[in-house]
């Protein structure tokens, strides 16, 4: 029992190492910069020490939870071989994960009113709504697409570079067609698909599955889902804008 | 007590997020493979940890750094406090009189970064993998400065105004140079670093500091200039990540050439 309050007071001490760059860098603003008093201290220190605690906690279940169900997954599918139902997987993990995360709702809804203010959908809230959560369906099944795509190329030995290449050229040219308003949103939507919780169980998913399989180099094949999860909805984001 | 209940709501909200996952991979678990999970109860205490650990750290943001960081960001973009800056008042502001802004988007996006956990996540599996080689502080700060570097380069377009697709374009067409001289085993982890860079810290403080500056900076749109900030803090860590694997490989190659040399004059 005493080694886990080790390892935690341990965890605690690096969550704590983390965050004091923030801390500093607020103070230096908020002090010498700003020259301003710190409001609230109370609420701002017992923050704080929730964001510590929970950093902690976090780190310490992921080590626990999600890598390993990461790589038991991994581990399974490569020994069923069953490529239907990894693909399937893969597609269910992407979309599931991507359709309910808050910050792709919220830039929807900003996406929404942009383009209602450039006129290319009428200004009423059955529009917007409308619109918005067209827009959050695409980028969900673009991050779909995106980690089969990944799975198939990790399960192929595919280099990576070539494909990511031709992602960025589809973005270059589908930026010369896309309306002026939408291009920053789909800019930013490749930043905000991936999760906290999605990130590390994709990432072993990916390392998992190339250390699973022969011939394939963990660090070369494994990693490269989050990339490409991150390049589709951008492409997406601009076909949707052109589109709608 | 309203600390209480706010922890509760978040709670049951970040639990709302992770239910899609826990279904879809204890449904593929139960039904697809048909196997006992090995250490069942550590995973499920594992996942809890996860959960309410994200609570915790999301309600600790909400009180204590979101309020702080985007009323610092409002601040900063004040025309008011920029003119303070400038000796000459009345006349336009230049670009360069917004330092202060560029100093804070470089200190709060490398500060955000070094706290972001699914930045460590991926920096923990990736020195497992590399058996070592790739150090977690070493990636996660080459990563903290791609933001860093990012970001203040965002702030700067948008005070500028110049067209943002410039930027990214000039960026990939870096990244894909960049790819042929790399070390070959760390392109696709930096690929992957420009997209976990932004995700629960990073975001909020960041997208307040865009939206503040272009809605004060006169001739911009908040809804067309506002945006853009998250894009240049995932393209970036692609090219410090690259940059340190070369790096360190060029320091590695140097020393080996002077040992060796260092080895033949002995040996006449």
């Amino acid at each position: 029992m005493s080694n886990v309050f080790i390892a935690l007071g341990r965890s605690m001490a690096g969550s704590l190492r983390d965050l004091l760059p923030i801390v500093l860098v607020i103070a230096f603003f908020q002090l010498v910069v700003l020259q301003q008093p710190v409001p609230d201290l109370v609420g701002l220190l017992t923050g704080l020490l929730c964001v510590v605690a929970g950093l902690t906690f976090f780190i310490y279940g992921l080590e626990m939870g999600l890598f390993p169900i990461g790589q038991v997954l991994a581990n399974a599918f490569a020994r069923k071989g069953s490529l239907f139902w990894l693909l399937l997987f893969s597609f269910s993990l992407g979309f599931g994960t991507t359709v309910a995360e808050p910050a792709l709702i919220a830039v929807a809804a900003e996406a929404a009113s942009v383009a209602a203010e450039g006129g290319m959908i009428e200004s009423t809230d059955s529009a917007r709504s409308g619109y918005a959560s067209g827009l959050r369906y695409t980028v969900a099944f673009s991050v779909g697409l995106a980690i089969v795509v990944g799975v198939i190329r990790i399960l192929k030995g595919w280099p990576i570079h070539y494909m990511i290449a031709i992602g960025y050229v589809l973005v270059v040219i589908m930026t010369g067609f896309a309306p002026r308003e939408i291009i920053g949103i789909a800019y930013d939507s490749g930043g905000v698909t991936t999760s906290t919780i999605t990130v590390p169980l994709v990432t072993a998913l990916g390392v998992g599955l190339a250390s699973a399989i022969e011939g394939r180099n963990p660090m070369i094949d494994g990693f490269g889902l989050i990339a490409f999860a991150s390049l589709t909805p951008m492409i997406f984001v601009m076909a949707y804008g052109m589109v709608v | 007590m309203e600390t209480l209940t706010q922890l509760l709501s978040i709670l049951l909200a970040t639990i709302r997020d992770v239910l899609p996952i826990i279904a879809i991979v204890f449904g593929f678990q139960l039904l697809v493979i048909r196997r006992p999970i090995p250490h069942l109860k550590r995973v499920l205490f594992g996942f809890i940890y996860v959960i309410v650990g994200l609570a915790l750290f999301l309600l600790g943001l909400d009180k204590a750094l979101f309020p702080i960081g985007e009323l610092m960001a409002q601040q900063l973009t004040d025309p008011a406090f920029i003119r303070g800056t400038v000796a000459t008042t009345g006349e336009a502001l230049h670009w360069s009189d917004y330092y202060w802004v560029y100093i804070f988007a470089f200190a709060i996006g490398a500060s955000t970064t070094i706290a972001e956990p699914s930045l460590i996540a991926v920096a923990i599996k990736a020195n497992e993998v590399s058996g070592g080689a790739i150090g977690v502080w070493g990636l996660r700060l080459a990563v903290a400065l791609g933001v860093a570097i990012g970001i203040s380069l965002g702030t700067w377009r948008i005070v500028t105004g110049y067209p943002i697709h410039w930027f990214i374009i000039s960026g990939y067409i870096v990244v894909v140079i960049q790819t042929f001289f790399a070390p070959k085993l760390i392109v696709p982890l930096a690929y992957d670093s420009g997209g976990v860079t932004t995700s629960t810290v990073t975001v909020p403080l960041v997208a307040a500091l865009g939206l503040g500056l272009a809605s004060t900076v006169p001739g911009r749109s908040a809804l067309i200039d506002g945006f853009g900030l998250i894009a240049f803090a995932s393209l970036f860590p692609m090219i410090t990540v690259m940059g340190y694997a070369q790096i360190t490989e060029m320091v590695a190659r140097r020393d080996r050439c002077r040992r060796e040399r260092a080895k033949m004059v002995k040996q006449e």
